[in-house]
């Protein structure tokens, strides 16, 4: 995405808006919505980032980025984010051929959700010793064990692509489908509704050789990469939500009168208003830069849109529940859900404090405290390039 | 660039623009003739008016080249990017004829006289009088914050031309010469110790009659303009001195040994994340082209203001006590100069109440108190 939306972008940002918010289902049941899915498959959304190879449309981040803005400003709740902007990216990255023929096709069609399990948090600084779960061979194939405590969409995906410390050194990726033998899935009550999670325990899962699906020395720098275009994705979402609550808190707040006039002609709340602008389009600004350099984007590129963007959403999350007054603090006015989700985004995919701390190595130099996660930092720079 | 700032220019590196403006002037002066000489200045003029029409692109890379090498703040640029734009849209052939040369070559320099005592970020308060009389314009009354007024020839003005009006109308634009019996500059002392804004007083200065933009009374619709060419091609430019202070505090955290900090380290990350941001949306700006003003053009004063307001602080929080003295050397007085005058990026050119004011009425359409 330049800083300015093509004609086909700006198509792809009118459709999603329109038919995301005729499914608004932030505050629906675990289950959420079914009808949500099978439309999103049905507009091809699903195949947005996997190859035209593997049945997909082969388009870019920007345009993943396009609908990504305008779910997180419906707070749609669907597969989207974790099979088509954590998982999709993974696998186009780190997986053989034959495994991206095998498993994409279905994936893009929506007929197969997944999720990624890698390490809590899915950091992108994340090394071997981090993962939680652990592979050892088994013959020709594989027995994984161990527990992922937090699993995005744990409970709903059909699958888990995993990556695992291997016993003999190193990372793998391997294909774990829900309910199979070993897998225990315990579903998590989380405060964020709309990224529902769950916990995987996997004891003794057996798996055949083809269900490692890496190609040799992709997960190095590929893994880093792939959670750092989610990163980026995440910045999207994080850039609609926050745009969302300041239309909210806007529309508000000219309506709601108080002294005989507008809450909105108080200058006390037109500063508070005009501040989440400066943070949105600043976060706006960075994510353009970083989508537009995103087939070869440094880390700091990334960096730059992840911090500046889960910044903004907090900040307007939490100016919408102030400027709301009272009922901003109601669980029917909206605010909340996304305070709620801006909290989550913060903790996934590198808190913003982690990438800090990449910035600032990359700025200062290393010391002995930062200087492993420096080096994936360095290893994820160069696979970009 | 890098070829010219040598010998005698060397010592212009880095130095001069806001919070520096007092520094070398007499040498920067010169260096305008070096610039005029190279044919860089009214790059993006129409070249019926002597100069380049360069696209904006090429104006924007230049901008950013002039800064990486160190080129120091430009004496000539408000005559050279907002009153030469105004004469060219407004003026008459003959204004153009007289005025456009004197800038474009370097030799002629002009100051802007907006600000009155009581006319701050409500600018159409302006009370400074002008009359027709005996053939000329007559001017009395006082502006005020006028940059580079002591190294000026010339200055615009404007000026209330109907007796009794108020607000935007009746207003006219005056081109004045500063060396007169009827001008008295006086430097203001700022918080710095130094004095880069001057007050200008007219006590029965004249101007000749055909030295007015536009007809008597649209004065505001000149001056308004005026400002919208102020579109901020030298914007990337602004943020390579930027950078240059941003490194220089990283070499001030090393040679203090604090770059292992962890506070400073988040504070420096944060700066440099602040910078790219800026960069991004100036980048942003300028992809939209000409055709309309984005949000984004309407944040980035007040993002960039305070932007380097914070770099000013963690600056001196660097330096620790050594940032109580009045550092010697160059780039530890840079630093200190950032700090102070960094107080009056987010007053100047609107200050960030206004910039808020106008993000929240144009931005997000809330209403007018």
């Amino acid at each position: 995405m330049s800083a300015v939306l093509t004609e086909e972008q700006r198509a792809l940002q009118e459709t999603a808006a329109a038919y995301l918010a005729s499914h608004a289902n932030a505050r629906e049941s675990r289950d959420g919505d079914q009808d949500l899915w099978q439309g999103i498959a049905e507009l091809g959304w699903a195949a947005v980032i996997v190859p035209e190879a593997f049945g997909g449309l082969g388009l870019g981040l920007a345009e993943a980025a396009v609908l990504l803005e305008e779910s997180g400003r419906q707070l749609s709740r669907s597969p989207l984010f974790a099979s088509v902007v954590l998982a999709h990216p993974l696998l186009v990255r780190c997986a053989t051929d034959p495994a991206c023929r095998r498993l994409l096709p279905a994936m893009a069609e929506g007929r197969c959700t997944a999720t990624v399990i890698a390490g809590p948090g899915l950091s992108p600084f994340v090394a071997a010793a981090g993962l939680d779960i652990q592979a050892r061979r088994d013959g020709d194939g594989w027995v994984l064990d161990g527990l992922a405590g937090q699993v995005l969409d744990g409970d709903t995906a059909d699958m888990a692509l995993v990556v695992a410390r291997l016993a003999e050194g190193g990372m793998g990726l391997f294909e774990v489908a829900a309910g199979l033998a070993g897998v225990t899935c315990n579903p998590l009550e989380a405060w964020d509704l709309t990224r529902p999670q769950a916990g995987w325990q996997l004891d003794g899962v057996r798996l055949a050789a083809e269900a490692r699906l890496d190609s040799p020395g992709a997960l190095d720098d590929g893994l880093c990469g792939a959670l750092a275009a989610t990163a980026v994705l995440l910045a999207a979402e994080q850039v609609g939500g926050a745009a969302r609550c300041i239309e909210l808190t806007v529309a508000y707040t000219r309506e709601r009168q108080q002294f005989g006039r507008p809450v909105a002609s108080f200058q006390a709340v037109k500063h508070r208003c005009a501040q989440m602008m400066v943070h949105l389009e600043s976060a706006r600004s960075a994510l353009g830069s970083a989508l537009a350099a995103s087939s070869g984007a440094a880390l700091d590129e990334i960096a730059v849109a992840r911090v500046q963007a889960a910044e903004a959403y907090r900040f307007c999350a939490a100016e919408a529940i102030q400027l709301h007054g009272g009922v901003g603090f109601t669980w029917e006015y909206d605010p909340q859900l996304h305070f709620k989700r801006a909290q989550w985004g913060r903790q996934w995919f590198g808190t913003p404090d982690a990438w800090r701390a990449a910035v600032a190595d990359s700025v200062l130099g290393q010391t002995p405290d930062t200087r492993h996660h420096g080096a994936q930092h360095a290893a994820g720079t160069r696979a970009r390039r | 660039m890098a070829r010219h700032l040598s010998g005698r220019f060397e010592v212009l590196r880095h130095r001069g623009g806001p919070g520096d403006e007092t520094a070398h002037s007499q040498l920067r002066r010169e260096w305008e003739q070096v610039m005029a000489s190279g044919g860089w200045i009214g790059l993006g003029w129409p070249r019926a008016h002597g100069g380049r029409e360069l696209p904006v692109s090429l104006q924007v890379a230049f901008h950013e080249e002039y800064a990486r090498a160190g080129g120091p703040g430009r004496m000539g640029h408000i005559g050279e990017t907002l009153l030469a734009p105004t004469l060219i849209d407004f003026g008459t052939p003959e204004q153009q004829q007289r005025f456009l040369p004197g800038i474009r070559e370097g030799t002629a320099f002009w100051c802007q006289g907006y600000s009155e005592p009581g006319a701050g970020s409500d600018l159409a308060a302006i009370r400074t009088r002008c009359w027709l009389e005996g053939g000329q314009w007559h001017l009395q009354g006082q502006k005020v914050w006028t940059s580079l007024a002591h190294e000026s020839e010339w200055i615009f003005v404007i000026a209330r031309s109907t007796p009794g009006s108020v607000g935007r109308e009746g207003l006219s634009f005056l081109l004045v010469p500063l060396d007169q019996p009827g001008v008295e500059i006086r430097p203001i002392r700022q918080l710095t110790g130094e004095a880069e804004f001057n007050e200008v007083f007219f006590d029965d200065a004249c101007t000749a009659a055909e030295c007015i933009v536009g007809a008597p009374g649209e004065g505001w619709k000149v001056a308004m303009a005026l400002l919208g060419f102020e579109r901020g091609l030298s914007t990337l430019g602004q943020q390579m001195h930027f950078s240059h202070e941003l490194q220089l505090l990283v070499d001030a955290t090393r040679a203090r040994a604090v770059d292992r900090d962890p506070a400073i380290r988040r504070r420096i990350a944060d700066a440099w994340i602040g910078l790219r941001t800026l960069r991004a949306n100036a980048l942003r700006i300028f992809a939209r082209g000409e055709a309309a003003v984005g949000p984004e053009a309407l944040v980035y004063k007040y993002a960039w203001s305070n932007w380097h307001r914070d770099l000013g602080e963690l600056a001196m929080d660097v330096m620790g006590t050594a940032g109580d003295l009045q550092a010697q050397d160059d780039p530890l007085r840079r630093l200190q100069q950032v700090f102070f005058f960094s107080r009056a990026d987010t007053i100047y050119a609107g200050t960030n109440e206004i910039q808020l004011n106008l993000i929240a009425e144009r931005g997000l359409g809330m209403p007018r108190g």
